[in-house]
């Protein structure tokens, strides 16, 4: 089986045509990721059990001439902040390092009714917190295609297991770019579909009015599919959104003709030349399939950044307070009275990215500072929302790039958290405004690392952001 | 901060932090650079819906049960979560 370059199409002809059956590539899916993992880390453990359980199901539905669902067989790996009912579920922390969740994530439930496969939990920076894996507690996670460098954050467990084959799909999650940037840095297609599309129900809480679970994977098409058999309305998550869950794969039919782009000038002044060169080339393509293109401002971005971090951490430090050593498995053994067990238990369980972000949301929330933080931010916030609503109202989607530059050696930014902060300025704008973006294999560097173009959208427009995504890829890597 | 947070800190981390604090709240003070004045704030991203979209039916639904939801407690006993003891005698 060439496990790096199955999709869903491939699959299903397999299974359907009698090539092999879902147990059968269930267990050779988990012998060769677990035989890959060591060079990546992109695992944190396997579920045998609950794979080849999965497996047979659909083998049973086969044989007795159903139709499978449409993840059928489909191996998927799923991030670690996901919960999985029986299957230790860490969040990249030593406080949850023995937590094994009592239920499934909604996400969970869906995927599986859809026929995948789940092979195990994937990596990712503590509590979703980070933008280069370096944050977790169980060892960083190297780039399949550089290893020296990052696979991006915090979703790079996924965006690598995907990357190098170890998974046909993954699930991320994504709150300022966890999802588009690792996909970006690993070559691979990551969406942030608009928010309250895809249930939260069972995703560990990280700034509850920005996270989103999403779907990585190798081709649009495929992304498509597994954002399709996870999103719509769940009674279980009170944001999740009522509106009717379109057919995406409808939308990938090439006819992106006349379709009108805007290209945000703040978004190109600080990237790495290679990285223009690259975006620049990839709009030249989306010019020659017919779509018009032109430069759009979005004034507020500046101040996304600043933004961003007043409001994620405030909705961090409120969303980590539960971690407090009474429920979650970790109490510290110095735990005398109360008070010591909470700031023991806290003290030793959190990793410093947490920690700093636990006191900064404090600091933003605390008696006296709230209208000139927590406010104002919100106020920010409103703005940049604004920006993209009025852009929305001349163009049909968005492009730019995902990251300012490409995948950063290990170890390069994380004793400068401002400077990790900073390389997200693209992400952040589509999260805060609650609108669907996603990241797109654009081309490669001299040095062979991946760039991804972003598209955003108008919220619940998935299918035009997937519709120009698909033809873009069709189109081929610009170099 | 740390105090507030229930955070205990090494001096290393309190030091680290403090610098690492000043320059990200440096960074986040562009906020005031911006006027907001007739802004609205936002704190949740919204989309059209009726008032009622979010409202659960009226069903019994089984909840986990006392067992298993304090399996992942780090001390439990006759059925609760058991804490350090809050008041001296």
């Amino acid at each position: 089986m060439d496990f790096p370059s199955l999709t869903i199409g491939r699959i299903r002809e397999g299974l359907l045509g009698h090539s092999f059956s879902a147990v059968e590539l269930a267990r050779e899916a988990l012998q060769f990721a677990e035989a890959q993992n060591p060079s990546t880390n992109a695992y944190l453990r396997f579920a045998p059990e609950r794979a080849l359980a999965a497996a047979a199901r659909v083998d049973q539905q086969i044989a007795r001439g159903e139709e499978p669902g449409p993840l059928a067989g489909v191996p998927i790996a799923v991030k670690d902040v996901i919960l999985t009912q029986g299957v230790r579920t860490t969040c990249g922390s030593k406080l949850l390092a023995e937590y094994v969740p009592p239920y499934d994530a909604t996400a969970i439930v869906r995927l599986e009714r859809a026929g995948g496969v789940i092979l195990g939990k994937t990596n990712c920076d503590e509590f979703a917190m980070g933008s280069s894996n370096e944050n977790s507690a169980f060892g960083p996670v190297r780039n399949p295609l550089a290893p020296d460098r990052v696979p991006g954050g915090s979703s790079g467990g996924s965006a690598a297991a995907v990357a190098q084959g170890t998974a046909a799909l993954a699930l991320g999650s994504d709150t300022g770019g966890s999802i588009r940037q690792p996909a970006s840095f690993c070559g691979v297609v990551g969406v942030t579909p608009t928010y309250g599309r895809v249930s939260r129900y069972g995703l560990t809480a990280f700034a509850s009015s920005l996270d989103h679970i999403g779907p990585l994977a190798r081709t649009v098409r495929d992304a498509a599919v597994l954002l399709g058999a996870i999103a719509g309305r769940d009674p279980l998550d009170a944001t999740s959104a009522e509106a009717p869950v379109p057919e995406y794969t409808q939308a990938l039919d090439g006819n992106v003709k006349g379709m009108k782009l805007g290209l945000p000038r703040e978004y190109l002044k600080d990237l790495t030349s290679e990285t223009g060169d690259l975006i620049a080339a990839g709009v030249e393509t989306l010019r020659q399939l017919g779509c018009q293109v032109r430069e759009i401002s979005l004034p507020a971005t500046d101040y996304a950044i600043a933004c961003y971090y007043v409001i994620a951490t405030a909705e961090a430090s409120s969303n980590l307070a539960r971690y407090d050593g009474v429920r979650y498995t970790f109490r510290s053994r110095d735990s005398g009275t109360l008070s010591d067990m909470y700031r023991h238990t806290r003290g030793e369980g959190f990793g410093a990215e947490c920690k700093r972000r636990i006191m900064l949301g404090t600091y933003v929330l605390s008696a006296g500072y709230y209208d000139a933080y927590y406010l104002k931010a919100q106020k920010v916030r409103a703005l940049i929302a604004q920006d993209f609503a009025r852009a929305f109202e001349e163009v049909d989607a968005i492009v730019a790039p995902v990251s300012p530059f490409p995948a950063f050696k290990l170890g390069e930014k994380i004793d400068d958290p401002l400077q990790m902060y900073l390389s997200d300025i693209y992400t952040i704008t589509g999260s805060l405004a609650g609108i669907p973006c996603m990241s797109v294999p654009c081309g490669n560097t001299a040095g062979g690392l991946p760039v991804g173009m972003q598209i955003l959208a108008r919220h619940f427009d998935e299918p035009s952001m997937f519709r120009l995504a698909d033809a873009f890829e069709r189109a081929g890597p610009v170099n | 901060m740390a105090d507030l947070a229930n955070l205990d800190l090494s001096d290393t981390e309190v030091h680290k932090f403090q610098a690492d604090l000043d320059e990200i709240l440096g960074h986040i003070a562009r906020l005031n650079e911006i006027d907001t004045a007739n802004v609205e704030p936002m704190a949740q991203v919204l989309y059209a819906a009726a008032d009622t979209a979010t409202w659960r039916g009226d069903r019994e639904c089984p909840p986990l049960g006392t067992d298993v939801a304090l399996a992942n407690a780090p001390q439990a006993g006759g059925g609760y979560f058991k804490v350090p003891k809050v008041i001296e005698r």
